[in-house]
């Protein structure tokens, strides 16, 4: 199963990203967002961070868990590509992120996205396998 | 795809076609879109149309959901959407028509210099402005400022910089509402906000933002261009970009509280980038005055990077800027909110008007227009992509009328960046724009082919649709002769 695809938006960049579980969805959501911001190929990781999030619904839970990682990565200057989510539930997200300074690692930028946007935002379930697509603000 | 667009389109004339009411369910108002049958063809395939019809139910809503020729599909509103609210009526605001980048806009600056003089110091010029504005993902200024001054910066704007000697107050005078918006309140900005605004103004960002040298290359209106000082010939300097960081934090900030608020007004929206509420309501009034600090965040950025600019053409061409003519032109804002007074069904009424990918475009003797161009009219800037033209239009009593005073705001996207990235033409792309006389260079990886001519609708038509439906007037053209891309 691809983690996540990049799919045809006019003015913006658009992802769909796939999971076996709802865990899984949100971390291949998080690495197809790193993968729009940077080239992860081959990166290695040298500090985490511990996230809590909650809101009222799992898509809401999404945003703000591709808001908060992307707020981390413009402040404290970190490209993830590690997402350990130990808890969720549609209303709550304990993770583990590993990542990256961007320090030395300036030629791995790629585009900047400015959010993560709720356009046509819905998690559906197809058979045994979460999809979501996100349009991100670029 | 299963984009494109099966619902009704009615013409009315050449230039405008309507999406009726009854064409969804909850629509308040039609939809009105400006364009010529050509554009509407690919104005069609994607979900732009959609997102006109989306807009059209957000409560309070007058006359019709607008969009202008460069519309195309975006998120919440589409980019090229207008939309104006009646306050008294319990109209609403909402974050997503306005956008992530609060008050994105552009800023031309004019020159003596010609061609000639510029032409065989080109590429010492492009590398000199390259590495004197930073440009690329996450930027970052040597304007670096602590949160006392950042919050002067959110309440001052663009008045901030000039006080710094960052410019004239001449510059102030030709900027949109003079590079300030007032009732900015920075107590409804958030720690996170204020953190990612601290050390970005002056810096260009990434994506569609850029600068631009340009050079004069057919003038329309002799008289209005010859008010503009924009003489045929002259060599003029275009920056694109916004808020940054930090308005995107306000409108990620203030999204998600609309969306909460959605059930306690019992507002029903199709997407929920469309969250919204009231003018009046306390979520309303927090959203507007922290919109407010972002567009004054971004007119300080803007003032910030033209002096940058200035600065560097006083190097290359050792001279100062005064014997440069490096005068401001204008700067317009085209993602924000502003509120503004409209005759509708013989009433005066206070509307709040959501340009969202759309420019104001006021007519000759509205007071808003400062002195020096109440005459013709407020300027209008269009870029156009990097290999064709960008214009330079005037508004007109027409717009005010019709379309709540507001025209189109580019050539809008005609390619999904993926598209444009993998398009066949990407191979020759540099050295076709250089051919044209075109030196260009780009900070981020990708973003070249992403931004490349063929991606993007012809400038020239959709120009021409705005100046024949007499939402604008169009004043003269330019054409690109240096280009950097964030």
């Amino acid at each position: 199963m691809k983690r996540f695809e990049i799919i045809d938006h006019t003015a913006d960049i658009s992802i769909k990203a796939y999971g076996k579980s709802l865990k899984e969805l949100f971390r291949n959501a998080a690495f197809g967002m790193f993968n729009i911001l940077a080239d992860l190929e081959g990166i290695t990781t040298s500090t985490s961070l511990e996230l809590k999030l909650d809101a009222p619904d799992k898509e809401e839970l999404l945003i703000e868990w591709l808001d908060e990682l992307l707020y981390n990565f413009y402040t404290k200057q970190l490209i993830f590509c590690d997402f350990d989510i130990t808890e969720l539930t549609d209303k709550n997200l304990t993770a583990k992120v590993k990542g990256r300074f961007i320090g030395e690692n300036k030629n791995r930028l790629k585009t900047e996205i400015k959010a993560a946007t709720r356009h046509d935002l819905h998690i559906t379930k197809k058979e045994d396998t979460y999809e979501v697509r996100i349009v991100f603000d670029v | 795809m299963g984009n494109e667009w099966q619902g009704p389109l009615e013409k009315i004339d050449a230039y405008r076609w309507m999406i009726p009411q009854t064409y969804a369910n909850g629509m308040k108002v039609p939809g009105m879109i400006y364009a010529d049958e050509n554009l509407l063809k690919s104005i069609k395939r994607d979900r732009a149309p959609q997102q006109v019809s989306n807009a059209a139910f957000l409560p309070g809503i007058v006359k019709y959901s607008f969009a202008m020729p460069d519309i195309h599909w975006g998120y919440g509103l589409p980019i090229g959407g207008v939309v104006a609210t009646d306050i008294e009526a319990g109209g609403v605001i909402t974050p997503g028509g306005v956008g992530f980048d609060i008050c994105c806009g552009l800023r031309l600056l004019r020159s003596n210099l010609t061609e000639k003089e510029v032409r065989p110091k080109l590429d010492n010029l492009i590398h000199a402005l390259f590495s004197n504005v930073p440009a690329g993902v996450g930027s970052k200024s040597n304007i670096k400022v602590n949160a006392a001054e950042e919050e002067k910066i959110m309440v001052k704007g663009a008045r901030w910089a000039v006080e710094k000697g960052f410019g004239t107050k001449e510059d102030l005078e030709r900027t949109e509402d003079g590079g300030c918006m007032e009732g900015a309140d920075a107590s409804h900005v958030s720690d996170r906000a204020f953190e990612r605004g601290s050390n970005q103004s002056g810096t260009l960002g990434s994506g569609n933002h850029f600068l631009e040298v340009q050079i004069v290359d057919e003038v329309y209106d002799d008289n209005a261009a010859g008010i503009l000082g924009l003489d045929k010939g002259a060599i003029t300097v275009m920056i694109h970009c916004g808020s940054r960081g930090f308005g995107h934090q306000v409108c990620s900030d203030y999204s998600k509280g609309m969306v909460r608020a959605l059930s306690k007004y019992n507002i029903n929206v199709p997407d929920r980038q469309l969250a919204c509420a009231p003018v009046n309501s306390p979520e309303g009034k927090a959203y507007i005055a922290a919109m407010k600090c972002a567009a004054n965040y971004a007119w300080n950025n803007r003032q910030c990077l033209m002096h940058k600019v200035r600065g560097v053409f006083e190097k290359v061409f050792e001279a100062g800027q005064k014997d440069l003519g490096m005068a401001l032109v204008w700067d317009v804002a085209h993602n924000i909110a502003k509120f503004e007074k409209y005759n509708i069904n013989g009433k005066d009424k206070l509307l709040c008007v959501h340009r969202k990918g759309a420019t104001r475009a006021f007519g000759p003797d509205n007071p808003a227009v400062p002195g020096i161009y109440r005459k013709i009219g407020q300027p209008v800037i269009i870029p156009g992509d990097m290999g064709r033209n960008s214009y330079v239009l005037v508004g007109t009593k027409k717009a005010e009328e019709e379309t709540f005073g507001s025209t189109c705001h580019g050539a809008g996207r005609l390619m999904s960046r993926k598209a444009a990235a993998n398009a066949p033409e990407r191979h020759t792309l540099l050295r076709d724009l250089e051919a044209k006389g075109i030196k260009v260079m780009a900070a981020g990886r990708g973003t070249l082919a992403e931004e490349a001519p063929y991606a993007y609708k012809n400038v020239n038509e959709v120009v021409d649709v705005v100046h024949n439906a007499g939402i604008s007037k169009k004043v003269c053209r330019m054409r690109p002769i240096g280009v950097i891309k964030g």
